[in-house]
């Protein structure tokens, strides 16, 4: 089965081939994958000018693609997605590999599990957390057809199948007043193991900016129990879920990767199980934290 | 490149807006480094489908006078320079300001974007200082344009001698050693600033030209 990476790569051929305002920036990665194309731009090991690269494309009304590996798309460049992008009104849609630790072998250096927080730190971006490579699709077709600053943040990780409906779906309803459990992009899939016999309502969260406050809201219905699971640094939208619950008394549970220098090697298997974020922790969690 | 209706004001006017910008305040020629070279540009080189990026966008009151000289920028606009509902701050901002394509002043940022403009077959002119080439990142441009002979790129680097630590043997060398052509010519000489800064048709490298002012 292709996973999100490779699957990107063949989405970014295809839409090199069919669409000419798309323009794929990268910074020596994926080049054999995207292979070489007129606007297919491999700048070396330079992940500043990768982004400054994105916007000036942007500038001249093309549609660029930025990829690369998640420290180095997002935390290396940071003040230029800030500035060359977001100051400057320029839109991109800039495409990760690599999540929290799926290069857990690698050491911290290629362990990012603060992307999200910090692009969300930023005004006016679009976050996609696909959970499967055919939500993968959908989520970078749609954003090449718009000209605003989308964040997809790719994983090795992936749930059993896609979920149809886009940013927020509410899987599954649970008895009135039980809590809401929301399953960030592929923590879906330990999250139906860990509450397929306990009585609670579980949903789908694969956009998580714009924040889906409305539909949290609704979804919690008479509850006052939330328990989000994110596959990054935990309490990445907490915030924005007390603001979808700001004048109901409530009660957030937040689970996802501590933020602490984790210094192991190993697999991505090991590293969510350190976390608590593999059936058997947020079991746990859960056990604990349901009255 | 967004060109004026009319062109109501030259070259001797450009004092009077700077006084305009900011008061009583002294600005004799060396207060205003890239003043020659934003007016040669914009007077003289840049074509409507030309654009300028303005990378140092640190101290931008030559800039925003030549623009309102061009009559891109309203007149009144020098008026309130910096103050909270003027379309005209410290550092440009490209959503606020007629006339400014990039928003700057976070220095090191401006020969990136110029790189990606460029490579769509753009005319682009980029203007940094020589202190702002302390800044690694412009360094990641300087060394992908060379290498890829992006010809549509200029980037004038406004030398007043204002890098920390200086820049031994030269800024030209380091530029040609990246596969740049690199001319030094006087900043303030307008004839041999036009001659340098002339699109080159037929250019197969990016041209770095470097514009030497009186030291601040």
């Amino acid at each position: 089965m292709t996973g999100m990476r490779e699957r990107f790569y063949e989405l970014a051929r295809e839409a090199l081939g069919e669409d000419e305002r798309v323009a794929v920036v990268t910074a020596q990665i994926g080049m054999d994958s995207i292979g070489e194309h007129p606007r297919h731009f491999d700048v070396g090991i330079r992940e500043q000018l990768m982004i400054g690269v994105a916007a000036g494309l942007s500038l001249e009304g093309y549609r660029p693609v930025a990829h690369s590996y998640t420290p180095f798309l997002v935390e290396r460049p940071w003040e230029f997605l800030k500035l060359d992008l977001g100051h400057n009104d320029l839109g991109a849609v800039l495409v990760s590999t690599g999540a929290s630790y799926d290069a857990a072998r690698s050491g911290r250096t290629h362990q990012a599990p603060e992307d999200v927080s910090l692009v969300a730190a930023l005004p006016a971006w679009t976050i996609h957390v696909p959970g499967h490579p055919a939500e993968l699709e959908s989520l970078f077709r749609r954003s090449l057809a718009g000209d605003d600053r989308v964040y997809i943040r790719m994983s090795d990780e992936e749930n059993h199948a896609r979920v149809d409906g886009g940013g927020f779906t509410l899987l599954r309803r649970g008895s009135p007043g039980t809590p809401l459990v929301i399953a960030v992009g592929p923590t879906l899939r330990p999250v139906l193991e860990a509450t397929a016999d306990r009585d609670v309502a579980v949903a789908y969260l694969a956009t998580v900016r714009p924040f889906p406050h409305d539909e949290v809201r609704d979804a919690l219905a008479d509850g006052t129990d939330v328990v989000l699971v994110e596959p990054y640094q935990a309490g990445t939208s907490a915030a924005e879920t007390a603001v979808a619950l700001r004048d109901r008394p409530h009660r957030l549970l937040a689970l996802g990767v501590p933020n602490a220098e984790f210094r192991h090697y190993g697999t991505g298997a090991e590293h969510r199980a350190a976390h608590g974020l593999d059936a058997v922790g947020i079991g746990r969690s859960l056990e604990r934290f349901v009255r | 490149m967004r060109m004026a209706t009319a062109t109501t004001l030259g070259y001797a006017d450009l004092p009077a807006l700077l006084t305009r910008l900011t008061g009583d305040e002294k600005h004799d020629r060396s207060s205003f480094s890239t003043l020659d070279v934003l007016w040669v540009l914009y007077d003289r080189v840049l074509g409507d489908e030309d654009r300028f990026l303005l990378s140092k966008g640190h101290g931008p009151a030559a800039f925003y006078a030549v623009l309102a000289a061009r009559g891109i920028i309203p007149l009144d606009a020098l008026d309130g320079f910096g103050s909270f509902d003027s379309p005209l701050g410290y550092h440009p901002d490209r959503k606020l300001a007629p006339g400014v394509e990039l928003s700057s002043g976070s220095l090191g940022h401006g020969l990136g974007v110029a790189v990606g403009s460029a490579l769509t077959g753009r005319r682009v002119w980029c203007l940094v200082g020589d202190g702002e080439l302390d800044e690694g990142s412009n360094w990641e441009a300087v060394q992908y344009a060379g290498r890829i002979g992006l010809g549509t790129l200029t980037a004038v680097v406004v030398d007043n001698d204002s890098a920390q630590h200086g820049w031994p043997e030269g800024i030209e060398r380091r530029f040609m050693l990246e596969g740049w052509t690199a001319l030094r010519v006087d900043g303030r000489d307008h004839e041999a600033l036009e001659a340098a800064l002339r699109p080159d048709l037929e250019g197969r490298h990016p041209r770095c030209i470097v514009a030497e002012v009186t030291p601040r």
